[in-house]
Order: structure tokens, then C-alpha cells, then sequence
């Protein structure tokens, strides 16, 4: 409990600073200088640590199999699920990252001890509001390219013209951004009202849930009620990337406290749980093949000293009860 | 074993969570939670630091006066070495997904028993000896500093898991606490925190040869008087060898076979199988065991067993090598023996004598399982299999944890279980194949000490195997792992009375009709043959 509210405060106070500094004449501060510092911490920090898991020696080959190996061939293999060669290994990673195979097998434990059954029945709510949140973030992430590119490009219209195919409202709304908001909000309460989650659950659990839900919300209300100007913050955006920052008047508050709580993401990021968006393609369970029979794996640093306790050892240690028994020995006693 | 409640009252588990924060319970050691700790003199004979004479539910452990130091050294250690700690250190998102997956949590409700939590124990020391946000944020960010009850926490849960993976198998980024547990228990060895069911098998394998400190002349008996039993129950006289030099294979598997029932039926089995074929194997009892606890040790001990093998099958100039039937034998012999011990150029890519397939799933370890080559033999129309042999029989099948998520043998066996029996029924999908659930003795906790923990852990095993027994009337279940043998009928006794369990050989060596032979009118546990002294309708 003390985590979730730390989180909320952390997340409302951030948000606070934002409003009101950029309020108080330092729209330069909040419209220049963060975004630049955020970007650099962004990418130097998020370098640094997957190269810190990538220099580090995988030793040895562990996959979790999650079906039937290759074997006699007239034995059909789970080839995604328990891939053998370097390109099967590939789909079953794409899967994992693209589809969130793993999650998609969640069960949900069901004790019915008065019954006398214990039962696994399929759970797929995690996986859906996952791949909803992940995939409607994706979306809408892209969906801002039109703030950095001009012209903007066909793609771009394109995905935002899907986006909104339901006409619904003015400006139109964009399903990704319901979706987003659903999304974020199970994961949240999930956590809060699951017993077992609950229990395990840290500030930094809680803060990037507030502050991506915080972003949602001020990114909503400044599309659908402060109506911002679109043209002066395009303005700004292009500035930035361009490297030539301009302040054009007449940006809203409400965007200074969204971009700033977006600029807190990327500074929070690399140091986070976030990074599990790196660590996923690391992991030596799901990016290895299982062919270890097949092919020998190399550990760096395997000790070539480490020698068996040897039979010439053994057969010291045993010889005469071996003659006694009528084993073979090498040497005689 | 204590006086343990019916299952119908350890079914009723409570699932709640505690009050306070995890970090604030402290654990609790009773008789049936824990393992006994490694003695003395084993540590001292393996070298490990720190032998003393010390008990968990005393206050004081008696750790060396430098602990702290040892375990943040070891830890960095461990963080250079294996990438899997780092990235499970740092990506885990406490979704949960793993939480219920855990037959120790679903049994005993302990909150420290999901898979998350147990690996949190470690989690929360790496980020408060190793991270900034835990120096800005403290407690709040799941970061603690080391502290003797700390490493009392590690000892009860690093050893109430059987490293089975199947929580891994549900973790959205693969973080496998087979892993964490094991370089856990190594951090644990370093300051000699330890248990000695698993470091008194380490020791008796090192000089024996096998974990059960059997002899070479002691080994010889046990054999001889399975191959008495075997001329009782067949007529047949088969004829073993030993360390015999040139011999095209040697076999290999846990010394749990020869030991105790019910492996010795599996072994005997192995023998008559061996002796059907006239295959040119060979037996060692330098090499006496499949299994290797020192993969429940630490990456050293794991190698320096497993060496044994290659060494022996260079020795004897054999071709290649067949293992018998084990469970964590065969994660180690998949995923680390050619990394460790290998190439093992000095041997050839396995052919069956019999059939001619060439086992390339296998060109570059040398070593096949004896049910791939069991099974490629009967797909071949090698083996006359009378199923009648073992009528009576309705068979269900154990996958066990290591050869399930750490190779994927799921149809192989049953290939093999569906030809030597008349009745054979899965369990329900959610506890079979890459979703199976553990017997609770895996990674050394089959321990006599730890028997309550062990039948609650067994609780959704013991529960699939009391469905089908119920629906389908199962009354035998079959399974390749020697622990399984060891512990399932414990756990059937409890949870499922009535169900009896049997390695695959076993099986196979009942239904094999060798040419010639005189009529068996008794199984390998020398039980009557349904039908054999009454008449047809019998069976």
C-alpha cells in the first residue's frame, strides 16, 4: 500500500511541476532542456545496460522447452515451442515478442478443496490487456511521428485514419487511445485487487502504471477538451528534432505536463523494469535453440582444470574388493 | 515422518496473504520444512568452506565472520559469469503469471513459495547492494541489505524448490528459477549453508562412483542378485559385463535402479532388454551414476561428476553411450555435458546395432536415451511385445520436470507406454507434457526430513494422478525419472492410494516374448500373470 500511494504522489507531484513551471515563464526548462536531457539519459542508459547483459557470457544453453524435441524423425517436433535450428528459434522468439506466447499459456489456479479438485483453467485476461496496452502504446507512439515529420507521411494518415474509423466525435477519437487507457487500467487494478500481485508489488510497480496512465489522461484532455494548437506544438516538436528549439507561444499548459511526464518515462526507463523491452530478447531460455546434442554450445569461460575424481584414483581405492568380485581391473594388485 | 493430516485437510490451503510486508515475516523452521544440513565431514571430503556441526532452528548458524563479504563477492562473481542471473535480476515486471504455476505454493500457500517471491529473496539483495534507486528509495523499492535472516530465508525457500521450470515456461521473458535457485544454493555453499541430502550423494559419487556410496564388489552383488531374480522369473540366465574394453556401447543410468524398489524393476528391465537384443554394452561402476546432484550444488561439482562418463567411455574405448531412465540426468546431459565435458570426438555418432538409424539428435553429445532407442526398435518392428503381460494394467503417464522443460521427450515414451500396455490414459492437459507438474523431490529435497513439504508440494500431482485413477480406474503410473520412482510412490500412498508406479523398462521388460522362452506366469515383481493359473476370462 505504501508503494502504490508513494507511486501516485510521485506521479501527481511530477505533474504538478510541470503545470506549474511551465506556467511560471520556464517553458524553456520544460520545452527544451528536459527533452534533451531525458533523450540523451534515454539512450545512453538503455546502451549501457544491454550491452552490460550482452558482454556478459551466457554459459551455458538453457531453453524451456515447451514441446516435443527433435528426435526420430518419424516423431513430429513442436518446432516453435521447442526449436532445433537457429531460424525456428527466430519464429519462436517473434512469437514471444509479437504475440506474448508465453502469457497466452497463463492458467488461473482453482482450488476446490471441498470437491476434492484442483483445476488450471485457461486465463488469457492477462495476456489480452497486455497485448491490448503494448500494441495500442505502439500505436499511439507512432501516431506522433505526425508532430516530427512534414510532410507526414502516407503511413502515418494512414494507421491514424484505421485509427479512427469509428467517426465518433469531434476531433474523431481514436480507438488506441480507449484501448490504451482499458489497457493500462486493468494492469493497474490487476495489481491492486489481486491479493497475490498486490503482495508482491513495489513502488516501482506502480509508478511507471500512474505515470504512463497520467500521460493517457493529459494527452487525452488535451486532444478532446483543451483543444490545443496542434500547429504551434508541431512547431516546438520540429524545433527539437531539428535541433534549432523554438518556444512558439500560445502552448497550453496541459501539453508542458504531458510532454514532461513523457520526458520522466524516458529518463526512468533504462533504470527500470521497462527494460524488460531489452531484457526479452535476451533471455537465454527463450533465445536459444534446444540442440545441444546436435551442436556443441560454448561457454567462455568453461574450466579446463575441473577433472573427474579419475578411475586410476578408483581402482586404487578399490582394487583388491574388485579382483575379490570378479571385476575387471587395470592393474593387477 | 510426522503425523501428517489427511489430504482432504491439506487440500484446504490458505491462499491469503499476510498483513504485513514479505520482508517483515521471518521464516519459520520446523520439522517437515527443511532439510537437514550438510555434515561436517562431507564438506570437509569436497572441499567446500565453512564444516561444522549447525542446526536451523537454532538461533545462531554459525556462519564464518566474513559472510557478508563472501556472499556480495560471490554474487558480483555470479553476475560476471551467468547472463541469465543479470537479466533475471533486472526484467522481471511482477506480473504474477508465475504465481500459481509453483506445486510448492499450491500446496502450502506460502506467499515466499511463488516463483516471483522466491526469486525476489535475491532480487531484493541485488538491487539493495548493487543499484542506485535502492540507496534513493530504500524499502520502497524492494531493496534490503544482507542480513543473517536473509540467508535463514534463502535456506528455507532456495531449498523448498525442486527447480522443475515450470514456472519458466509461463514467464513472459523466460526467468527461470531453476536458475536463480541453483546459483542461489552455490552463493549459499559458499559460507557453508548447505543440505546434506544433496552433498552426501556429491561426495559418495565423487569416490564410488554413484550417489549411494555403493562399491564396486557391493554394486557386483546388487547386479548378481537381480540376475538371479530375472532366471527366476524368465528361465533366462543374462549375462552382464563389466568394464569390458571394446564393448560397441556403454550404459549408463541413476545407481536409484540397482538400489531399491521400484528401479530395481526398471533395471531388470534395462537387463532383459539388453540380453534380447545381445546387445555389445558394457557396465561401469566407476561410472555408476546417471544422476548428479552436484547440478544441485554449484556449476564445479555439477562438471567434475559428469566428467565421469566421458572419461569411462574413453577408457573402455566404447562407440557412444546410452543413458537409462532419469530426469535431471538427462537436463544435464542435454544442456550441459558437451558444454562442460565435451567434444567427445573420441566416440562415434550413435547407430543402432539392431535397426541401423543413425541418432543425429544426438551426433555431438554421443550419448541417446535408452527410450529413443526403445522406441526406434519397436517402430522398427524389432521387439515382440506381448501387452497381455502386463494386463490389468490401465497406465497413465508421469512427464517428469528436467526431461519435459529442459528437452522435450513427451512422445517418445509414450510411443513405448502404448505398446507394452492395454490400457493407457493422459492425466488432464493442464499437468502433462511441457505443463507437467513436479513429484516435490526433485533438485535433493526426497529427503526423509522434508516428507510434509514435499506431500504438500505433491498436492497437484497427487491430485491429477487421483482424478484419472477415480474416472478412469489408473491404478499404475509410469514414469522415466529414478526420483520419481523414489518419490511418487509416497506421493500416490497419500494422494492416490492404491496407484502404483513403475519405470518404462519395466514395463517393456514384462512384455517382451524372447524366442523360445518358457512361459512366464509372473511379472518382474514376481506377481502372478492374471490369467496364468485360471482360466481365459481372467483377463
Amino acid at each position: 500500500m505504501a508503494g502504490l500511494v508513494t507511486a501516485f504522489l510521485a506521479v501527481v507531484a511530477l505533474a504538478a511541476v510541470a503545470a506549474l513551471g511551465a506556467g511560471a515563464g520556464m517553458a524553456n526548462v520544460f520545452g527544451i532542456a528536459v527533452p534533451y536531457v531525458a533523450v540523451a539519459i534515454f539512450v545512453a542508459g538503455f546502451i549501457k545496460k544491454v550491452i552490460g547483459w550482452a558482454s556478459t557470457p551466457q554459459p551455458f544453453s538453457i531453453a524451456t522447452t515447451g514441446g516435443q524435441q527433435q528426435s526420430l524423425p518419424w516423431i513430429k517436433q513442436s518446432k516453435f515451442d521447442n526449436p532445433s535450428t537457429p531460424f525456428q528459434t527466430v519464429v519462436r522468439m517473434a512469437l514471444e515478442v509479437l504475440c506474448f506466447r508465453s502469457l497466452f499459456r497463463n492458467t488461473k489456479l482453482d482450488n476446490r478443496a471441498s470437491e476434492g479438485r484442483v483445476g488450471y483453467g485457461s486465463d488469457k485476461s492477462l495476456w489480452l490487456f497486455s497485448l491490448m496496452f503494448h500494441y495500442s502504446f505502439l500505436i499511439v507512439l507512432f501516431r506522433h511521428m505526425r508532430f516530427f515529420l512534414e510532410p507526414v507521411p502516407m503511413v502515418v494518415t494512414g494507421v491514424e485514419f484505421v485509427d479512427s474509423i469509428l467517426q465518433i466525435a469531434a476531433p474523431t477519437l481514436y480507438l488506441t487511445d480507449v484501448f490504451f487507457v482499458v489497457g493500462v487500467s486493468f494492469l493497474l487494478a490487476r495489481r491492486i485487487w489481486d491479493p497475490k500481485v498486490s503482495y508482491i508489488s513495489l513502488v516501482s510497480d506502480y509508478f511507471p502504471l500512474f505515470l504512463i496512465l497520467a500521460i493517457a489522461l493529459s494527452g487525452i484532455y488535451m486532444r478532446y477538451f483543451a483543444k490545443v494548437d496542434v500547429i504551434a506544438i508541431k512547431q516546438l516538436a520540429i524545433g527539437l528534432v531539428s535541433f534549432k528549439p523554438v518556444i512558439p507561444p500560445n502552448i497550453d499548459w496541459s501539453f508542458y505536463m504531458h510532454f514532461f511526464l513523457v520526458c520522466v518515462l524516458w529518463a526512468y526507463f533504462p533504470f527500470s523494469k521497462l527494460m524488460h523491452l531489452g531484457g526479452v530478447f535476451l533471455s537465454p531460455t527463450r533465445n536459444l535453440p534446444n540442440n545441444t546434442r546436435m551442436v556443441r554450445y560454448i561457454n567462455p569461460w568453461n574450466d579446463p582444470s575441473i577433472k573427474p575424481h579419475s578411475y586410476a584414483d578408483y581402482e586404487d581405492d578399490f582394487r583388491e574388493k574388485m579382483i575379490e568380485a570378479g571385476l575387471p581391473v587395470d592393474k593387477e594388485a | 515422518m510426522s503425523k501428517m493430516a489427511p489430504p482432504e485437510e491439506v487440500m484446504k490451503v490458505d491462499y491469503s496473504t499476510p498483513a504485513e510486508s514479505w520482508m517483515d515475516v521471518k521464516p519459520e523452521f520446523k520439522l517437515g520444512n527443511y532439510s537437514y544440513p550438510g555434515k561436517p565431514d562431507v564438506l570437509k571430503y569436497l572441499g567446500l568452506p565453512n564444516p561444522r556441526e549447525w542446526n536451523p532452528v537454532e538461533e545462531d548458524w554459525k556462519l564464518p565472520p566474513d559472510w557478508r563479504e563472501i556472499v556480495r563477492d560471490g554474487f558480483r562473481e555470479l553476475l560476471k559469469k551467468y547472463r541469465s542471473l543479470k537479466v533475471f535480476m533486472d526484467v522481471c515486471v511482477r506480473c504474477g503469471a508465475c504465481a500459481d504455476k509453483c506445486h510448492f505454493y499450491i500446496g502450502s500457500g506460502d506467499p515466499k513459495n511463488m516463483p516471483v517471491l522466491r526469486a525476489e529473496l535475491l532480487r531484493s539483495i541485488y538491487r539493495g547492494e548493487f543499484t542506485v534507486a535502492a540507496k534513493i528509495l530504500g524499502k520502497l523499492s524492494g531493496s534490503r541489505k544482507l542480513e543473517e535472516d536473509v540467508i535463514k530465508e534463502w535456506f528455507m525457500y532456495f531449498y523448498q524448490c525442486t527447480q522443475c521450470r515450470r514456472c519458466s515456461l509461463y514467464c513472459p521473458y523466460g526467468i527461470d528459477t531453476a536458475e536463480i535457485t541453483f546459483l542461489a544454493r552455490d552463493l549459499m555453499n559458499r559460507i557453508g549453508v548447505n543440505i546434506n541430502w544433496i552433498l552426501e550423494p556429491v561426495a559418495n559419487c565423487n569416490r564410488t562412483g554413484n550417489h549411494l556410496g555403493i562399491q564396486p564388489h557391493a554394486f557386483k552383488d546388487m547386479m548378481d542378485f537381480l540376475v538371479d531374480d530375472i532366471e527366476t522369473i524368465t528361465g533366462r540366465r543374462v549375462e552382464p559385463t563389466f568394464h569390458r574394453k571394446g564393448a560397441e556401447i556403454l550404459f549408463i543410468t541413476p545407481s536409484g535402479d540397482i538400489f531399491a524398489e521400484p528401479g530395481i524393476y526398471t533395471f531388470m528391465g534395462y537387463l532383459l532388454l539388453f540380453d534380447y537384443l545381445d546387445l555389445d554394452v558394457t557396465w561401469s561402476t566407476y561410472a555408476s551414476e546417471g544422476g548428479n546432484f552436484g547440478s544441485f550444488t554449484n556449476d564445479k561439482w555439477m562438471k567434475k561428476l559428469n566428467a565421469k562418463m566421458y572419461h569411462e567411455a574413453k577408457r573402455l574405448g566404447v562407440k557412444y553411450i546410452i543413458g537409462g531412465e532419469c530426469g535431471h540426468m538427462w537436463r544435464v546431459l542435454n544442456q550441459f555435458m558437451d558444454t562442460m565435458n565435451g567434444p567427445a570426438d573420441f566416440l562415434e555418432v550413435p547407430k543402432s546395432p539392431i535397426t541401423g538409424t543413425v541418432f543425429n539428435n544426438a551426433k555431438s553429445t554421443k550419448m541417446i536415451h535408452l527410450v529413443e532407442f526403445t522406441a526406434d526398435l519397436i517402430k522398427n518392428g524389432k521387439l515382440k511385445l506381448d501387452k497381455s503381460r502386463n494386463a490389468g494394467i490401465t497406465a497413465t503417464w508421469h512427464d517428469s520436470c528436467n526431461t519435459s522443460r529442459g528437452m522435450g521427450f513427451f512422445d517418445e515414451p509414450r510411443y513405448v507406454l502404448e505398446n507394452v500396455v492395454e490400457k493407457f490414459v493422459d492425466m488432464p492437459a493442464q499437468t502433462i507434457r511441457e505443463q507437467t507438474f513436479c513429484c516435490g523431490g526433485g533438485a535433493g529435497l526426497n529427503n526423509g526430513e522434508f516428507t510434509e513439504m514435499r506431500l504438500r508440494g505433491g498436492l497437484p500431482r497427487g491430485n491429477a494422478l487421483r482424478y484419472v485413477q477415480e474416472k478412469f480406474g489408473v491404478n499404475t503410473m509410469s514414469c522415466i525419472c529414478a526420483i520419481d520412482r523414489a518419490t511418487l510412490p509416497g506421493l500416490a500412498d497419500y494422494w492416490a492410494p492404491g496407484v502404483k508406479v513403475t519405470g518404462l523398462h519395466e514395463l517393456v521388460g514384462n512384455a517382451l516374448v524372447f524366442e523360445g522362452e518358457e512361459e512366464r506366469t509372473m511379472n518382474l515383481r514376481q506377481e502372478d500373470l492374471p490369467g496364468v493359473e485360471g482360466s481365459e476370462e481372467d483377463e
